[in-house]
Parts: C-alpha cells; structure tokens; sequence
C-alpha cells in the first residue's frame, strides 16, 4: 500500500494552477525523485504534500502508517536564517518538535536522538559552531540531521545538492542512498538527472506528469 | 553620590520605578530576540505610535482607565500586522510604516482637535518621549508590572523550544505539525500587551529601542539562540537599572537614559564582535 499518494491534484497559487494533473504513488521504501526545469512547479508541489499551502484541486492521502506529520523535510535554502544566532545542536533537536506532544522541554532521549543524527551526518565537531559561520555544504548536513530528527519513515528533500561542489554533491547522495538503505522513503526533487538516474527507484517528470522506473 | 542614591531609594517611588523599569526590560528584550529574527523589529514601532492613537482617543472620550481602550486596539492591530506579514501582496514592513506614521498622525490629529489639556504639546511630548510618569506610579501599577512580567517570562521559558522552532524555520515547523500561527499569534498579544506597559516607561517612541537594542546587541558578541536569549534578557534589564539610576541622579528624562545605556553597550558589545572578527 502507498505511504502517499496524489490524485488529480493540482498545485498553484491563488487558484492559479502551475502544474496539474499529478498522480503518483509513493511506497514506503521507494527512492522517489521529482525532476523538471526551473520554476516548473516542483518546490510548490512539495510544500503541498507538506501542507504549507492548499491544493487547488485534486487530493493527497497518506497511508501506510504514515502521518502527514511524520515527513521530515529539507527545504530549498531560504536567505532569512543567514544570520540566525544557533548552534548546530539548537538547530538539529528542534527536528524534534513534533515529538513534544504536550510536553515543554526535551527529553534526553531526545537529545540524544539529535545526537546520534549529527554523527550520522559526521557533523559531530560542529556541533556547537555558529550554523551561519558554517559552508553550504555543512548546512545542507545540519538540516538534513534535523529531518531525520523529524522522522523514521520518509523524507522529503528539496535540491539538497544545489549549490554543492562535486565532491561534497557526491558525499550527499550517499547519504542519502544510506538512509534509504536502511528504509527511509526518500521523496527528493531534482534536476540533476545524471545522479538521479543513478539512484532513484522512480522518477517523476512533472513535465510529462508520468512516473518512470 | 552613594548617599543621595540611598536617600532617593528611601522614597517608595524611585523603588517603584525601579522596579517596573527593570521588568518592562526583561519582557521586551525576551521577545526583542524573536521579533529581530523573524524581520518584525519595527513591530514595536508600528504599534507604539498605534497605541499613542489609543491613547489619543482614549483621552478624548474621558476615560478614567484608558487601557481600557488602548490595550483591545493594539492588540487587534498586532494581529492584523501579523496576518499582513504573510500575506504575499502588501509587504509587511510596508505595512507597519503605513500603519505606524497613519496612527501616529491620528493620534496627534485628534489631539489638537480635542485638546483634553491647555498644553497640547506638552501632552503629545509626554507620550512620545514617556514621562515622569514612571515617577508617579502606584502600588497598583507595580503589581500589575510584576504580574506582567513574571506571566511573559514563564510563558516563554515554556514555550523556549517553539518558539526558537517557530523563529528559526516557520515552514519546517508548520510541515511538522507544530501550531505556527497559534505561536504567532500569541507572539503579537505578548508584545502589543508589553508595548502598552512600556509606553509609561520610555513613550511610544522609544519602546523599538528597548526591544531591539539588548537583542542587537547579544547577537553581535553570541552564537547561539540560548546564550543570546539570556544575555539579552540580563544586559536589558541592567541597562535599566543603570539608566534610571544616573536619570535620578543627574536629573536626565527616564526613557533617554535607558536608551542611551542601551546604545553604549551596543556599541561597547558591537566593537567586542569587530575585534574578535
Ligand atoms: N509565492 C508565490 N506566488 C505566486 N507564484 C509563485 C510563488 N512562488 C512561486 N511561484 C511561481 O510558481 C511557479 C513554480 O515555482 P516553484 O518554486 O514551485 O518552481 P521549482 O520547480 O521549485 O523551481 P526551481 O527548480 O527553480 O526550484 C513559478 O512559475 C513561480 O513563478
Ligand atoms: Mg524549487
């Protein structure tokens, strides 16, 4: 059975479509990548899967066990954290927020789940820098332990090797091949098709709004 | 110097205004923190000089307690200029400047059409710039401040976690589930009540002051959310103490003083960041 799924959905802004017609299943386990040109409507698609926005029209279901809360989220890079004053640590156990329920303050458990992620991301010297003194790179690893801190079943990921030299790009993938390994679904949007071929288990043109495998 | 200061101390209201002087700090450099963060600094602007056209109004009608009308209204407009943030059409920063220099006019409209006083300017003065108001408080008002101030703190101490999630990443934190708006919301009430408070301390004008200043400050020296939080809350209510303390003694306008602490140790705190690089 689908963790999620889009039927006849459509995306835009104001009642404005930008992309329509999407449908897609998404397994648990699968590597799912979104892939099209710029401003094809990629971003605005996965933040409706995320409920930031309201579909247009059309609808998503979760299943599988799988709440609409339980994603766990590596957006596209926004300018207003630049100068935030966090450390790492800060940043990766806020991850940990929907796991509060009714609760003020974190649990050691937690923490330590924050920790093991920064490990996991091999982040773990960094743990108390400045995230804004930290490389692009470095940040991409910061906000991916953060999602992961958010979930153990899926993770959505926007370009999260845009801005990133070769090396660093490659490293990133596997990354995130390992999570995937381990059983994460992995829902990453893309346009680097080469590395996408490479590593997803289906791909989703929103161009061609069909799924390929 | 020490005697006229423990002179001054032995009348209960140099105590009084010590008192709320200080609490009023630590609740708005509290929340000075997340509204520079998430581009809201001008908030406290925008909505003092709502609060000074409250006022106006308030004074207009004869109210005996003004907060009455004034509290109600800035916080409307607190809200308001949240939801205005979000939305994508009007900017919310061009929002605030409308709103801020539209009531600040109002406000002074109002009250040359309905002088409550002989001394309109004086009258107009005394809200912007504060008072010696702050010298002329009651057993009352200190109790209200302190309930004030210890409802904010513990609220945000509660509230640390989501609020630094809500600050850092409002749209990872809305796809996790947390209640983003709620904290907003909650966010706007705080500070347009504070603001309200405040506006017997320093005036409406200088409240942005005392909500970015101690915020500037901690994040030109500090690296992290937690240590930033702190020092801003403790530097803010020093600069308080201080302020009034030399304000009694030289003889200096209350709210000035305060600032102009506040500004030295900006600078003092801005050229630690510089050498340190
Ligand atoms: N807030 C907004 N209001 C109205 N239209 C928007 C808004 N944000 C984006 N758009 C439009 O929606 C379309 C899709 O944008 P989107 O950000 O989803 O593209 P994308 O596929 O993620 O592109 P990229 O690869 O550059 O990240 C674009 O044409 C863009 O102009
Ligand atoms: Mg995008």
């Amino acid at each position: 059975m689908a963790v999620l799924s889009a039927k006849e959905l459509a995306v835009g802004y104001e009642n404005q479509a930008v992309l329509e017609n999407i449908n897609f299943e998404i397994n648990a386990g699968d590597y799912f990548c979104i892939v099209g040109e710029n401003g094809s409507g990629k971003t605005t698609l996965m933040k409706t899967i995320l409920g930031l926005q309201q579909a247009v029209s059309g609808s998503i279901e979760f299943g599988d066990g799988l709440m609409k809360n339980e994603i766990g989220y590596l957006p596209q890079q926004s300018v207003a954290q630049k100068d935030f004053p966090a450390s790492v640590f800060e940043i990766v156990l806020s991850g940990c927020q929907n796991s509060l329920g009714k609760k003020f303050f974190y649990s050691k458990e937690q923490k330590k789940l924050a920790l093991s992620n920064i490990k996991k991301m091999g982040i773990e010297k960094l743990k108390n820098r400045c995230y804004r003194e930290l490389s692009g790179g470095q940040q991409q690893r910061v906000l991916l332990a953060r999602a992961l801190c958010a979930t153990k079943k899926a993770i959505l990921l926007d370009e999260p090797v845009a801005g990133l030299d070769p090396t660093v790009t490659e490293e990133m993938y596997e990354l995130i091949k390992q999570l995937n390994d381990d059983g994460m679904t992995i829902i990453m949007i893309s346009h680097d098709i080469a590395n996408v071929s490479k590593y997803a288990t289906r791909i989703y043109d929103v161009n061609e709004g069909r799924v390929t495998c | 110097m020490l005697d006229t200061l423990i002179e001054y101390m032995s009348f209960p209201f140099v105590r009084y205004a010590l008192i709320v002087g200080v609490l009023i700090a630590l609740c708005s450099s509290l929340l000075g923190v997340t509204l520079v963060l998430k581009r809201y600094s001008f908030i406290g602007d925008g909505l003092s000089h709502v609060a000074f056209g409250a006022l106006a109004i308030a004074t207009i009608l004869n109210f005996t307690n003004r907060m009455i009308i004034v509290l109600p209204i800035t916080i409307v407009f607190a809200i308001l200029l949240l939801r205005k943030g979000q939305n994508t059409k009007i900017k919310g920063d061009a929002a605030i400047a409308m709103l801020s220099v539209g009531a600040l006019a109002f406000g002074y409209m109002m009250m040359n059409l309905f002088p409550s006083s002989a001394n309109v300017s004086g009258d107009v003065c005394t809200t912007l710039f504060g008072s010696m108001s702050i010298l002329m408080l009651t057993k009352t008002d200190v109790w209200v401040c302190g309930i004030l101030a210890i409802v904010v703190t513990i609220l945000f101490i509660f509230l640390y976690n989501r609020i630094f999630a809500v600050t850092f990443d409002e749209d990872f934190a809305n796809a996790v589930g947390t209640k983003v708006n709620l904290y907003n919301l909650l966010i706007a009430t705080v500070i347009a009540v504070i603001i309200v408070l405040a506006m017997n301390l320093v005036g409406s004008l200088l409240i942005s002051a005392l909500v970015i200043f101690p915020a500037l400050s901690a994040m030109s020296i500090l690296k992290n959310f937690k240590s930033v939080t702190i020092f801003s809350a403790v530097s803010s209510m020093i600069c308080a103490l201080i302020g009034i303390i030399i304000s009694i003694l030289a003889g200096t306008p209350v709210g000035s003083t305060i600032v102009a602490a506040d500004v030295v140790l900006f600078a003092i705190c801005y050229l630690i960041g510089r050498i340190r690089g």
